[in-house]
């Protein structure tokens, strides 16, 4: 007699209403895959979002600042070539350039800086400070705040006026807290006219406590040729250009006497972040995805046991021993590919959630929401092996005699 | 003896027929359906052997209805089971149909339970969550018959026993008498050669027995083989032929 046999289609048609007839206890039973699925495509989707916006993020200071420097380094003897005095221009007009201003020291001799010309003997009203000349550009390119008054700006460049913006160490030293009645700080016997106190700054941290003029006043009165240091504040992403092209910007003739300290390049910053956050997320992943495999055989195992009767009908009408392995099989795959796509869902929601509240873009792998179901099956398939094997091992009058 | 002989002309039969090749013995074999002579069933339980059965000849022609009565424990199930091919006996030859099957691998035995043997038991054995069209189409989803086809014969044989508007419903919904009619369509159906029935209203109230009882009546009118097992006598007298059974041996045949 022609052995019986079950056919693809019904198999399936089977498996699907065996799970589909109990839906709750079937969405119960993937919970554990539905987690481990959606903390694998999270994790794997919130490290791809957070690695393209790590340069926007924790390091975007870092990332946008680009200095150039001409002292030789430090076994050159002095300053090196001398910037030319239109490099500010010369850098705004890079594209992703947002500021750039020079800066440099100046060598005041042993110039004190003081308010009032008069010998006190109770206290001390004559200082030694630090004179920077800078170009009207730097205020911007250090992101720098005024507690007070006002930056200098390219007219008073032009005219090589005598003032000065204090930083806020220096104006707290020499009791200057108000510029409205334009208060004037002597360095030696030279007065200067107070424009502004600098309250704070994101680089050149040393400029909180100087005093700082326009770059043609401090060639007027000081015979300062250059600065050594041109500070680029530069659009995010644009460091690796800017820090190319400035050089080259400075000096044509030999851009190699400049030396430029760029920030660490976002790639292998962003691969690093991105390794660390997989690594960690990914055993987190596996371990729930183990758990949720657990969950699937314990449960398939316990409907086994419940559908004894079932398994032994089935037999009785020409079941054979496969037959009802493979359906069960297919039930526990089955639901693996559910909790799978159900995972991914929640997955990438928690993904787009996250980048929306930060107003980031959501990024990830079109492999990541595809291959989550097929890792889902693939998870029930294992988790259903020994149950399906209990509940073909059965023997047909033992599982009719169970009842139901 | 005659069914010696046939035993030896099935043994030849027992080559592994081929796949759409006509089996050799259908309805058109007109000797008795099930032939049972000296069946033993003996079980171990660690060092102790129980016979359940011995020596138990049974002959059942087409379409007799007949019934086997006992007390618990007299190895009536046992019987069944081996009627069944649910269980294989320790010895003695049984033919189903002219061919032996007491030897015939899981394989084997699976498909001639599948495609010629009908189930009827006391707890029914439907399954609560599917409808009762798909509880009947259950005895023909292993034996090559198409969806489409499948359905179509459920729905008739639920008219046959009287419940086409229930074709729908879950089993959770009928009544007793109902879910054992829901098994009895589901055992003719796939037109088996014989429809055992084990205790079959073991769970019924007296008057829906009547009503399985005439059921079954009228089913043997149209032509069916009938074997039924009860520990009623009263059940049991409804059949054409009552054997009784008493711890493992066929103590009584008698005609009626």
């Amino acid at each position: 007699m022609k052995p019986t046999r079950l056919s693809a289609r019904d198999l399936l048609s089977e498996a699907v209403a065996g799970l589909a007839s109990r839906p709750a206890r079937t969405l119960l039973t993937v919970l554990g895959t539905v987690l481990g699925i959606a903390a694998l495509v999270a994790t794997v989707g919130i490290a791809q979002t957070a690695g393209n916006r790590i340069v926007g993020s924790f390091s975007e200071l870092e990332a946008t600042s680009v200095v150039v420097s001409n002292s030789g380094g430090f076994w050159s003897n002095g300053a090196g070539t001398p910037f030319p005095e239109d490099a500010e221009d010369r850098l705004t007009r890079l594209n992703g350039v947002v500021a750039a201003g020079t800066l440099g020291p100046v060598d005041v001799g042993t110039a004190l800086a003081s308010t009032v010309v008069l010998d006190d003997p109770t206290g001390q009203n004559e200082f030694q400070v630090d004179v920077y000349a800078t170009s009207p550009g730097v205020y911007e390119a250090v992101k720098g705040t005024l507690r007070t008054g006002r930056w200098f700006d390219a007219g008073h460049e032009q005219r090589a006026d005598n003032v000065v913006v204090l930083g806020q160490g220096v104006a707290d030293r020499l009791n200057v807290h108000r510029v409205d009645q334009q208060p004037v700080v002597f360095l030696g016997d030279q007065p200067f006219v107070v424009m502004g106190i600098l309250s704070d700054v994101s680089r050149q941290p040393q400029l909180l406590n100087a005093v700082m003029m326009p770059e043609a006043t401090a060639r007027d009165l000081y015979a300062y040729t250059s600065g050594d240091t041109v500070q680029i504040d530069v659009e995010i992403g644009a460091a690796e250009l800017i820090a190319e092209q400035a050089p080259i910007a400075l000096g044509p003739n030999d851009p190699s006497v400049f030396r430029v300290m760029k920030p660490p390049s976002p790639d292998s910053l962003r691969n690093q972040v991105q390794n660390d956050v997989n690594s960690l997320f990914l055993i987190l992943g596996a371990v729930s995805l183990l758990v949720g495999a657990i969950g699937i055989a314990n449960v398939t195992l316990v409907s086994v046991l419940e559908r004894v009767g079932e398994i032994g009908l089935r037999r009785a009408v020409g079941a054979r021993r496969r037959h009802i392995a493979g359906q069960f099989l297919l039930e526990s795959t089955a639901m693996g590919v559910v909790g799978g796509i159900i995972g991914a869902t929640l997955g990438i929601l928690v993904i787009v959630g996250l980048a929306a509240a930060r107003q980031w873009t959501p990024v990830l792998s079109p492999l990541i929401p595809l291959g989550a179901p097929l890792l889902g099956g693939l998870t029930g398939l294992v988790a259903g092996v020994y149950p399906a094997l209990r509940a073909a091992s059965l023997e047909p009058v033992d599982a009719l005699r169970s009842g139901t | 003896m005659l069914s010696l002989k046939r035993a030896k002309r099935a043994g030849d039969g027992d080559v592994p027929v081929a796949a759409g090749e006509a089996p050799a013995w259908g309805d058109a074999d007109d000797g008795p359906v099930l032939s049972l002579s000296g069946i033993g069933r003996t079980y171990e339980s660690g060092d102790v052997e129980v016979n359940a059965l011995a020596d138990v000849h049974l002959e059942v022609q087409r379409g007799e209805y007949v019934s086997i009565v006992g007390p618990s424990g007299s190895g009536k199930s046992t019987l069944l089971n081996i009627l069944g091919l649910l269980d294989r006996p320790t010895s003695g030859s049984y033919l189903f149909e002219g061919r032996e099957v007491a030897t015939l691998d899981e394989a084997a035995r699976t498909a001639v339970r599948g495609r010629r043997i009908g189930f009827v038991f006391q707890s029914f054995h439907l399954l609560s969550h599917r409808s009762v069209v798909e509880n009947v189409s259950l005895s023909m989803l292993y034996t090559d018959v198409p969806a489409r086809e499948r359905a179509e014969r459920a729905r008739a044989a639920l008219a046959s026993v009287g419940l086409e508007h229930r074709a729908d419903f879950t089993p959770t919904r009928l009544s007793g008498g109902e879910r054992q009619r829901v098994a009895i369509a589901r055992a003719i159906v796939a037109e088996p050669a014989v429809m055992l029935a084990d205790e079959p209203t073991g769970n019924l109230d007296s008057r829906t027995s009547e009503s399985i009882l005439e059921l079954f009546a009228s089913l043997r009118e149209q032509g069916l083989t009938l074997v039924m097992i009860t520990h009623d006598s009263s059940v049991a007298a409804r059949a054409d032929r009552s054997v009784s059974i008493r711890d493992g041996r066929l103590t009584v045949e008698e005609a009626r």
